[in-house]
């Protein structure tokens, strides 16, 4: 089945180039063993995969469905991968494909009528808030640079949190762009969305993320040390 | 090459399109020379790319054991339905 939204696949950093298939350790050839084949590419991908799929729906047994979905799907469709080197890219738009159609599918269903309707997330107005500058001093202080101090202090769950709290479409955004390595094109053709609401929502998701990510290291008294600095700037 | 290197707001205001490899060559070569010579840029620059480095490593998380063993046994059903395909 051809992909709904056909895009063409992303050039992602971390995605082996060509080079890399080549210096693989020896593996079953694509054509006498395929299921050999096909897992000893998975398997290195498993962990990114199910973590891609967690940031994008938040929920463990969703992110599990849709991968297993996609791996479902990639693995009918092995015959359709033209360029062995592309596996990963390919594999990986399969995944967002099937969390896009699932995404639509939940959000055509009939909603109960409540009092009053929620806000749409693109009429969210964050700012222009920057962590940089809340953190940023422009000479060395002697108890140390606070941006040091921050990202020594920044947990990948304080961070997985903060991206799980954005609103949806905005989350959406972020990950395709700064986790999948897809271009704006790419995000409006497979969102079906403007290129500037592309842009917006991009924008927005980032202050709201340094803004929460701001917050949190607040909490845990990153500032704490740093006389004058309450905060007050945000 | 262009001809006017452009101004620090102008550097700070595209700079996510240069981080998210947005703009053609001589844009981001022109961003590129101007966080060569302004140390406040480069310092911004720096503190973006972190921080999207970190965004990015949020995308990876152990899967679960269930997750390994529901998709060995997807293959194993795609296997016994003799629905191997042919590359």
């Amino acid at each position: 089945m051809p992909l709904a939204h056909p895009v063409t696949l992303p050039s992602l950093p971390w995605c082996p180039t060509q080079a890399a298939e080549e210096t693989r350790p020896t593996m079953s050839d694509r054509h006498a063993d395929p299921r050999q084949w096909f897992e000893a590419r998975l398997e290195p991908l498993l962990d990114r995969l199910y973590g891609t799929a967690l940031r994008l729906t938040r929920d463990p047994d969703d992110a599990e469905d849709i991968v297993a979905d996609a791996v479902g799907k990639a693995w009918r469709r092995l015959d359709e991968l033209r360029d062995p080197s592309r596996f990963d890219a390919w594999l990986f738009h399969i995944l967002t494909n099937t969390f896009i159609s699932e995404w639509r599918r939940r959000q055509s269903r009939p909603r109960p009528p409540s009092g009053t309707e929620p806000p749409s997330p693109d009429d969210l107005d964050a700012g222009d808030f920057t962590l940089f500058q809340q953190l940023h001093q422009p000479f060395l202080l002697w108890w140390g640079s606070l941006e040091e101090q921050f990202f020594n202090s920044l947990l990948q769950e304080d961070l997985q949190r903060a991206l799980d709290a954005l609103p949806a479409p905005f989350r959406v955004a972020i990950v395709l762009v700064e986790v999948q390595g897809y271009t704006y094109e790419e995000v409006s053709r497979l969102l079906g969305i403007p290129l500037g609401t592309v842009r917006s929502r991009l924008s927005r998701a980032r202050s709201l993320l340094q803004k929460a990510l701001w917050e949190q290291a607040r909490e845990a008294g990153v500032t704490s040390c740093h006389p004058g600095q309450g905060g007050q700037r945000s | 090459m262009s001809t006017r290197e452009p101004s620090c707001e102008e550097v700070i205001e595209r700079l996510f399109d240069y981080l998210d490899r947005e703009l053609d060559h001589l844009q981001a070569a022109d961003i590129e020379r101007h966080l060569s010579r302004c140390r406040d840029c480069f310092t911004r620059a720096e503190f973006e790319k972190r921080l999207r480095a970190r965004v990015e490593a949020a995308g990876t998380v152990k899967a679960p054991p269930r997750l390994r063993h529901r998709i060995r046994d997807l293959l194993d059903r795609f296997d016994d339905q003799a629905d191997v395909p042919d590359p």
